[in-house]
């Protein structure tokens, strides 16, 4: 392993539970400063989850986060917004601020943050929205962009700071290829352009693995698998096998925690006799 | 049976008191955020446009019409003891010390108060919070604060236009329809209506109303379950709560103002 000032984001023995539900169950990550690291896993294993305790959004029920040496949980309100204000985040599903136009929610944080003057930041906006091919939609109101166009517009506003840390939740839903094919350099430009260091969460293997320095598999609440894609590629592992291939059948469960079919199938016929029998002796 | 009773009670009073620890906490937070807003004009103006100058009309309308009906039922009674020259004192008194700030109250957390909690509740809902927080935004202070201070600003001065619309109201009626004088009514008015015991007892009403309604609108959409459900429950509750607030207040308050005199 690399030496721990390389090391941006350190997570170790994490554990999150969500009511009764372990989300996470002993979690250890590195993600190297500089590189593209990508973490992929089935739909509800909280990869949302994890970008949420990396921000400082959630805390963990134990183990711990650190970002850059600091310990994210145990950091005050004013050293968390400080730390945040160099994470940028791409929501899910985008979680443009409905009261603004496409123009005003890239300037946003360089309003709130900044002291520049009207004409720097609308030269700076006009770049971040050039770089997702959106300067021309930049009058428009978020409820009058498409999916994949209010993720790109999120994406704009999120590098508006240039951040240290870039972190993509599903950056690749709802695009067309074109739209991929650019984001996926964008994506690399901004990463080795500005020395930043990415994080991408993603079920969208083949664009992942493209880009993707290293990658970790989460499962169950636990990493199943890391690697460079051409590691997990070649691994031996029947995780990382199922889930780069996609079969349904192996390790990885497709369904949510549930008892077995049959037996749930049988359960509700049985009630309907019961409900019957009794209607019936009722009536 | 009695002992669920007695345990659903208990778990709903620690909910209460739960929900009641919280909402002060962040009334604490709302407080602190004020100073830092007062440079931002801008922001203020924006709030207090639509909390404030969009209920207008409604205060205007409904301030008319309480002032015409306090006319008419206060001419038929003075005038049975020939004493409809003091019309303008029942009106002004009953309207600055009373309806003013409870109508007004009223209608706010009707018209202001719900909207509030929904567009803060469905921010909440889609992850704008969220996003402002990763930001390094804090929506508390962006958001809440700005949106409660002019809820602060707006409710008495709505409550003052309420009770003065609503004197012109009861002039149209007692003066233009019903033939009082037109000297006495005003005259009655200036010389019955004291500034410190009336009109400045019912602007702390006012205040007091708008504070509790605005932070009450305010929490609920902060604390929202993050759906469509969650959202409309809350709206619902803000209006509730917060007219229930109003009125018990207003006992409390007019106890200790008028209680003695
Ligand atoms: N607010 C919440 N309350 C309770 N449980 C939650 C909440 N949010 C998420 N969960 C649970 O946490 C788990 C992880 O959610 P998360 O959103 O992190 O998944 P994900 O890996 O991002 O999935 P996807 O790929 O579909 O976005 C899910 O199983 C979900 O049931
Ligand atoms: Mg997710």
């Amino acid at each position: 392993m690399a030496d721990d000032s390389d090391i941006l984001v350190k997570v170790r023995d994490l554990h999150f539970e969500r009511g009764d539900r372990m989300i996470f169950d002993g979690v250890d990550l590195d993600i190297p400063r500089g590189k593209i690291t990508a973490i992929m896993g089935p739909s509800g294993t909280g990869k949302t989850t994890m970008l949420r305790l990396i921000g400082g959004q959630l805390r963990p029920s134990s183990g711990t986060v650190h970002v850059e040496g600091q310990h994210i949980a145990g950091l005050g309100h004013g050293a968390l917004y400080q730390i945040r204000k160099r994470m940028g985040m791409l929501f899910q599903n985008g979680a443009l601020l409905t009261d603004m136009n496409v123009f005003e929610n890239v300037a946003f944080p360089l309003r709130e943050h900044t002291e520049l003057s009207n004409d720097m930041i609308r030269d700076l906006v006009l770049m971040k929205l050039h770089a997702v091919g959106l300067r021309g939609a930049r009058e428009l109101m978020p409820s009058e962009l498409s999916g994949g166009m209010a993720r790109r517009v999120a994406l704009a506003r999120a590098i508006a700071l240039d951040p240290m840390i870039m972190m993509y939740d599903e950056p690749f839903t709802g695009q067309d290829p074109i739209s991929m094919g650019v984001l996926v350099k964008l994506i690399r430009e901004l990463n080795d352009a500005l020395g930043l260091t990415s994080i991408i969460v993603s079920h969208d293997i083949a664009e992942t693995c493209s880009i993707a320095d290293y990658i970790y598999l989460l499962s169950n609440g636990k990493v199943v698998g890391h690697g460079t894609a051409e590691e997990l590629g070649n691994s031996s592992s029947e995780w990382a096998q199922q889930f780069l291939n996609g079969y349904s059948d192996g390790p990885v469960p497709f369904h949510y925690q549930a008892k077995d079919y049959l037996a749930d199938l049988m359960d509700g016929a049985d009630q309907r006799a019961q409900s019957n029998g009794s209607s019936g002796v009722a009536s | 049976m009695s002992l669920n009773s007695i345990r659903t009670l208990g778990h709903k009073g620690l909910s209460f008191f739960q929900r009641l620890g919280r909402g002060s906490i962040l009334l604490v937070n709302i407080v602190l955020g004020i100073p830092a807003l007062l440079p931002r004009v801008r922001l203020l103006i924006q709030q207090t446009y639509s909390v404030g100058v969009l209920s207008l009309l409604i205060i205007f309308v409904s301030g008319l019409f309480v002032g015409m009906v306090l006319g008419l039922q206060g001419y038929n009674t003075l005038v049975k003891f020939g004493a409809e020259e003091s019309l303008g004192v029942v009106v002004a008194l009953s309207l600055v010390r009373e309806l003013g700030p409870v109508v007004s109250g009223l209608l706010f957390a009707g018209r202001a108060g719900s909207a509030l909690t929904a567009e803060i509740g469905l921010m909440k809902a889609t992850e704008q919070l969220s996003a402002m927080e990763m930001m390094a935004i804090d929506p508390v202070r962006r958001v809440l604060a700005p949106r409660f201070l002019a809820g602060l600003i707006s409710m008495p001065l709505l409550a003052a236009i309420f009770s003065a619309v609503g004197v012109l109201g009861g002039y149209f009626v007692g003066v233009g329809l019903l033939g009082v004088d037109e000297g006495a009514y005003w005259s009655q008015i200036q010389a019955n209506v004291d500034y410190h015991d009336d009109i400045l007892n019912g602007v702390i009403k006012s205040i007091v109303f708008g504070t509790v309604i605005t932070w009450i609108a305010v929490f609920e959409g902060y604390d929202a379950i993050p759906t469509s459900e969650g959202v409309s429950r809350a709206t619902t509750r803000t209006v509730v709560h917060s007219s229930l607030a109003v009125l018990g207040l207003d006992f409390i308050l007019t106890a200790l103002m008028f209680g003695e005199s």
